[in-house]
């Protein structure tokens, strides 16, 4: 089927199998894989990207339901050179290892602050749920969400 | 990971959807938030070989006063039914029990009108509505009707819907002002209820639903029945698996969720003030 | 911080090492995103064949396959079956110590030995046809029994393999069970289960290939997810029968392995065979389910530990037995053992040990190395028997520890069972751990609460540990030290990283040798054409070894620099000297007169630069030791343990880079409390596995952890020129016992002596239950 679904500011209208997930249409037809699968059961939330500026797991989400609508994805996170305060956060306080998780992790918590603008250490941690990490423990991601919210 | 292949129809009205549902009957299968639908098809153990995507209905998506009522369109997203300013103040439980749903992501796609057609019987939104004594106003071809919870679900993801009709609504009694308490047990935060209570006073009765405790939400109708006679909340709450047959599965056996039932309880019943 | 001063004529620098330096690696991660197997658009594999696998659904069987069906389907390219694979010598063992009659085929040939096994691979052109087509497979199943329990494979009554002729793979034993426990005035023993479990790294397994050149030239080129390319390439070249620089293997960026992804899986090899009889690129990337059916699992030892000692708390005599699950087909697993009999005494003096272990085959998937790799069993076993002896004896757990471990005066020492500890301070680490979590308030409040009959019952569990890494044979790395002609560096380590900073942390020790600023050195790593050998990321070896080869390498270069620069400036090399601060060479006592790093390595070679190869050799194995403290609040009614608070103290020696190592602890503390709280993999009597994605599997989230509290301490070790030990696996082991004890510890007042892992809620409110009787 034919859709029109607008990434990161550019429309793109493509013909796709009916079943095609979301994510797939990112990765693989239009070649923006920063945005990871990690599972088969809407559990790791590797693959968050905004749609209409809300969180969503892209692999949760069929492509087709997207018709004329806009997804944000890692790589239309920053303006140009400047950063997200998110990136920010997560670099200075080394909110990473493998990278995997990473993206999802990122746009999960633009989302999170977008609703929650001051949350506390606990409403982070309750508010990246949906996000599964292996590397970092989370300690250190935490601290890197409540780093760009101070911003 | 990947579903079967199927056909997607998107329908853009209510008519539209009955009428692709009417053409494909067993065959297809609606799909709104898909919070619930998808993970089921991408490890194939739904395989429709039709969805109907209803999730661009028009103004099936709001919360109204309508009098004594909440009415609320089912493809109202969970986070949107936890943030209205009408369900805090008049359905504060349910307010409560959407903002749990699943994670942030979910909550973002998941519908109430999903959840509560899905119904699972370990889900926060069946569970708040039974306790709310909620009704359900469906529409198909030959016309509307209105379902209370208490008779929609009629076993495991299985409802009273007929294969052409579509939820449309889900009516609240309001509870402004009424205590209520909501008691979710899980294992780590994401995960489905093992045990969920859930406790709704109004005009001096309570009325109590448990989660995870059979094939359909239920409610927990022994305790009920002994806090209308008197009964302390401890000792009603102790009676809170009375008649249920609780799973046993990875996550809990079926004993201890009859354990929890009774805790849950007596803690939901405390919350709501209940001594 | 350490300040080293040059010749009275050069600026004083401060060194880069110990200080806080942002990854290198983090902008590409957070802006585009890392790449990972499945993102490579590498030209090569334009028009790559997609590959499913069929796999069994049925743990013990004897299988008869028919693809017929799938092999006339639209958009299939080939569907193949063991007898594919005939004309193959098997697949070569994964360890020199596995009987090769445990070996497992290419594909399942006529029989099926755990659900997961891969039975027919199917080949598509498009992603998303591969699982409709493997649905047309048809699959017979014959079954037969299925032996899941070690304990009832090691009876021997059903044999997996029966041209080995028994379940047994392997076996180890040290010390003399006779009259072990003879003079002990109390003796304890328990059973314990330390559970099988996934290593789950978010990143799956994947893998592409191709071939090019064609004949005796053709070469392959593989991408994996691995974290060993050399080792895995030359398995991947013998498997083929292939002279390894036939075989160009590539790590691209890999999304976490801990353990699991080292060395090469059948798929890997497999696709390899695909690629070549099809002549086309392939590519594989597995989903989650089949992932954690198939990667392996970690841990699933049986143990039976007994502890003896005085009244008065000294402890005398230990054993430890082992009944070791391998799984189906031997891996890593089944000689874990081994490392679990060398730290089963742990960080205590005792004088006897004997220690038994038996590694058997079941009808489950293989195991695999997992954080810890055969550590973490060791220590959890040991810290579960002092907590038990302590019991015993009714003295603090934490009292009985100190009383026990081997003082700071007694290294290096030979444990009773062989192991050769380099450097420790077990004492000082206890003590520093038990006064930053305030031990002594915690007991205070444990006793208001008990008093009080709270219903949020304190627990407070206390670990001691000691853990080998780059052992137990001494190791080796390569490091080249490239100094371009302008002057910038590459450094090449044999080490592959997939999250530990490698890049970051050896920039800054050639930086620190070499006095080139950080951001003028590159470091390369995970290609076999572009490294000469590496041994690869894992048992936390990358520092000790590939970071020493990188400071040898770096010496070595300045060495040679100087020599060049003695040519340039016509003096004794004895007379030049490097100025680090500005990144250049002078005669000693002229130094206006400087010729730079690019000079120099332009009067080396004018294309390449000046290139110094290194081999470092460690004189053994380095020992990492800590003290964790765990404090958990278990909900009296429904038994639901909620960690509250960790606090650790991991010493692995000097710390080249803060933001690195407290990561790598972070992370480990987090598997380990994982394993402890939440965890485990679970097969039915049938051998079919209850918990085969992350939403049955309970893999934890932010939301179940608190923050962790870091102690610092570094004890050198003589093993190496930095002192260094391996930070990577120490938090997990650490961290495991101290969550476990804490649980009991929380119920102990309520009769309740032992909780099996992961203490989940109702295994709490069961003991309690029982406890109360």
């Amino acid at each position: 089927m034919n859709l029109t679904v607008t990434v990161n500011g550019t429309a793109h209208t493509v013909d796709v199998e009916d079943r095609t997930l979301l994510v797939h249409l990112l990765r693989d037809r239009l070649g923006l894989t920063a945005t990871n699968i990690g599972c088969d059961t809407t559990s790791c939330g590797a693959c968050t990207v905004l749609l209409d500026g809300q969180s969503v797991k892209s692999c949760t989400v069929l492509a087709a339901s997207v018709d004329g609508q806009s997804v944000t994805t890692l790589e239309g996170l920053a303006e140009g050179d400047r950063w997200h305060r998110v990136q920010e956060g997560f670099r200075a306080k080394h909110g990473l290892q493998c990278g995997f998780c990473t993206p999802g992790m990122v746009m999960a918590a633009v989302s999170l602050l977008d609703e929650n603008p001051s949350p506390t250490a606990t409403e982070v941690r309750e508010g990246l749920e949906g996000n599964l990490c292996r590397c970092t423990g989370y300690h250190n991601i935490v601290a890197a969400v409540l780093e760009a919210a101070a911003k | 990971m990947i579903p079967a292949p199927f056909d997607y129809v998107r329908a853009d009205s209510a008519e539209a959807a009955w009428a692709a549902l009417g053409e494909h009957g067993d065959d297809a299968k609606l799909l709104a938030g898909g919070q619930s639908l998808l993970p089921l098809m991408k490890l194939r153990l739904a395989t429709p070989a039709v969805v109907v995507d209803v999730s661009r209905v028009g103004d099936l998506a709001y919360v109204r006063e309508d009098g004594d009522t909440l009415a609320i369109g089912a493809l109202t997203r969970h986070c949107d039914v936890a943030r209205s300013a009408d369900v805090q103040s008049h359905a504060p439980l349910l307010a409560h029990a959407a903002g749990g749903v699943g994670d942030a992501q979910v909550r973002h796609r998941g519908t109430i009108g999903g959840s509560v057609a899905h119904a699972d019987p370990s889900a926060d939104m069946p569970a708040a509505l039974l306790a709310l004594g909620a009704s359900y106003v469906v529409r198909g071809p030959g016309g509307s009707r209105e379902i209370a919870a208490a008779d929609f679900a009629t076993g495991f993801l299985e409802t009273v819907l007929a294969p052409d009709e579509l939820l449309v609504e889900v009516r609240v009694p309001k509870a402004t002002g009424e205590a209520w308490g909501y008691e979710k047990f899980t294992r780590r935060a994401i995960d489905w209820a093992t045990v969920a209570v859930a406790v709704q006073a109004r005009d001096g009765a309570t009325a109590i639903s448990l989660a995870n405790m059979g094939s359909t939400v239920l409610r927990a109708a022994a305790t009920e029945t002994a806090l209308a006679g008197g009964s302390s909340a401890g000792d009603a709450a102790e009676h809170a698996d009375d008649g249920t047959e609780p799973p046993s599965d990875v996550t809990a056996s079926s004993d201890y969720r009859r354990h929890l039932a009774r805790v849950l309880t007596r803690r939901a019943l405390a919350a709501a003030g209940r001594a | 911080m350490a300040e080293r001063a040059l010749d009275a004529t050069c600026s004083r620098i401060v060194s880069i090492l110990g200080t806080r330096v942002m990854r290198v690696e983090d902008p590409k991660f957070l802006t585009t995103g890392g790449v990972y197997v499945d993102d490579l658009r590498d030209p090569r594999l334009d028009g790559a064949g997609y590959v499913t696998y069929v796999r069994s659904v049925m743990a013990h069987a004897r299988i008869s396959v028919d693809v017929a069906a799938a092999a006339a389907a639209d958009g299939v390219l080939a569907v193949m079956t063991a007898a594919d694979f005939a004309d193959l010598a098997p697949p070569p063992v994964p360890l020199g110590f596995i009987p090769p009659a445990l070996g497992r085929p290419w594909l399942a040939n006529g029989v099926v030995r755990y659900v997961g096994e891969p039975i027919a691979a199917i080949v598509t052109e498009s992603r998303y046809a591969g699982e409709d087509i493997a649905e047309l497979v048809s699959v017979d199943y014959e079954p037969l029994t299925a032996v899941v329990d070690p304990r009832a494979a090691a009876t021997d009554e059903t044999l997996l393999f029966p041209e080995h002729g028994s379940n047994t793979a392997l076996a180890f034993e040290a010390g003399s069970l006779d009259g072990l426990f003879d003079d002990c005035e109390v003796v304890v023993t328990q059973q314990l289960t330390n559970q099988r479990v996934a290593p789950a790294p978010l990143e799956v397994r994947g893998t592409a290939c191709v071939w090019e050149g064609d004949g005796d030239d053709a070469r392959l080129t593989l991408w994996a997810s691995t974290q060993s390319p050399h080792g895995a390439r030359d398995q991947i070249a013998a498997a083929l029968a292939l002279p390894p620089e036939r075989v160009h293997f590539i790590a691209p960026d890999v999304g976490g392995g801990f353990g699991a992804k080292f060395g090469v899986s059948i798929e890997d090899l497999a696709l390899a065979v695909l690629s070549r009889r099809l002549g086309r690129p392939m590519r594989w990337t597995e989903t989650r389910t089949e992932n954690m059916l198939g990667m392996g699992h970690g841990r699933a030892q049986l143990q039976t530990v007994t502890i003896g000692g005085t009244r008065d708390g000294r402890i005398t005599a230990y054993s430890l037995d082992v009944l070791q699950d391998s799984g189906a087909y031997p891996h890593f697993g089944s000689v874990l053992p081994f490392m679990t009999q060398l730290m089963a005494t742990g960080t205590y003096d005792i004088a006897r040990v004997a220690v038994r272990t038996k590694s058997v085959v079941t009808n489950t998937a293989p195991v695999v190395a997992y954080r810890g790799a055969g550590r973490p069993e060791a220590t959890a076993a040991i810290e579960r028997a002092v907590d038990l002896f302590a019991a015993e004896i009714e003295r603090d757990p934490a009292e009985v520890r100190r009383r026990n471990l081997f003082p700071k005066e007694a290294f290096p020492l030979t444990t009773q069972v062989g192991a050769a500890y380099d450097s420790g301070d077990y004492v000082g680490a206890l003590d520093a751990v038990l006064a930053a979590a305030n031990y002594d308030e915690l007991r205070a409040e444990q006793r208001r609460r008990r008093e009080s009959g709270d219903e949020r019952l304190l627990g407070i569990g206390v670990s001691s540990y000691v853990e080998i890494t780059a052992g137990p044979e001494a190791g080796t790395e390569f490091a080249r030290i490239n100094v371009k002609p302008d002057g910038s560096v590459v450094v090449y380590t044999g080490t592959s990283p997939h999250g530990q900073g490698h890049a970051t942390s050896f920039a800054m020790l050639a930086a620190d040798e070499l006095g080139v600023p950080l951001d003028r050195i590159t470091v390369v790593h995970g290609d076999t054409d572009l490294v000469a050998r590496g041994g690869g990321t894992g048992g936390s070896r990358s520092l000790q070894l590939g970071g020493a080869a990188v400071h040898q390498g770096a010496i070595e270069t300045v060495d040679r620099a100087r020599e060049l620069a003695g040519d340039l400036f016509e003096a004794a090399v004895g007379d030049i000297v490097l100025d680090k601060a500005r990144g250049g060479f002078h005669v000693a006592g002229s130094p206006d007169d400087v010729r730079s790093w690019s000079e120099v390595a332009t009067s080396a070679d004018a294309e390449h630069g000046l290139i110094v190869d290194t081999d470092f050799s460690a004189q053994g194995a380095t020992f990492p030791f800590g003290a964790h403290v765990a404090v958990v609040e278990v909900d009296a009614a429904t038994g639901k343990p909620t960690l509250l608070s960790m606090t650790t103290v991991d010493d692995a020696g000097p710390v080249i880079n803060p933001v690195v190592v407290e990561g790598q602890r972070h992370g480990g503390i987090a598997q380990g409390v994982a394993q402890a709280l939440f965890e485990e993999v679970r097969y039915d009597e049938d051998g079919n596995p209850q918990s085969t994605n992350l939403a049955d599997y309970a893999f934890p989230s932010a939301a179940e952890f608190p923050d962790f509290t870091l102690v610092d301490m570094a004890t050198p070790s003589p093993m190496n020129p930095l002192g260094v030990k391996g930070i990577g696996e120490a938090g997990t082991i650490g961290a495991t016992p101290a969550v476990q004890s804490a649980v009991v510890d929380a119920v102990a007042h309520l009769g309740v002596r032992h909780i099996e892992m992961p203490t989940t809620s109702e295994r709490v409110w069961r003991a309690i239950q029982e406890g109360a009787k």
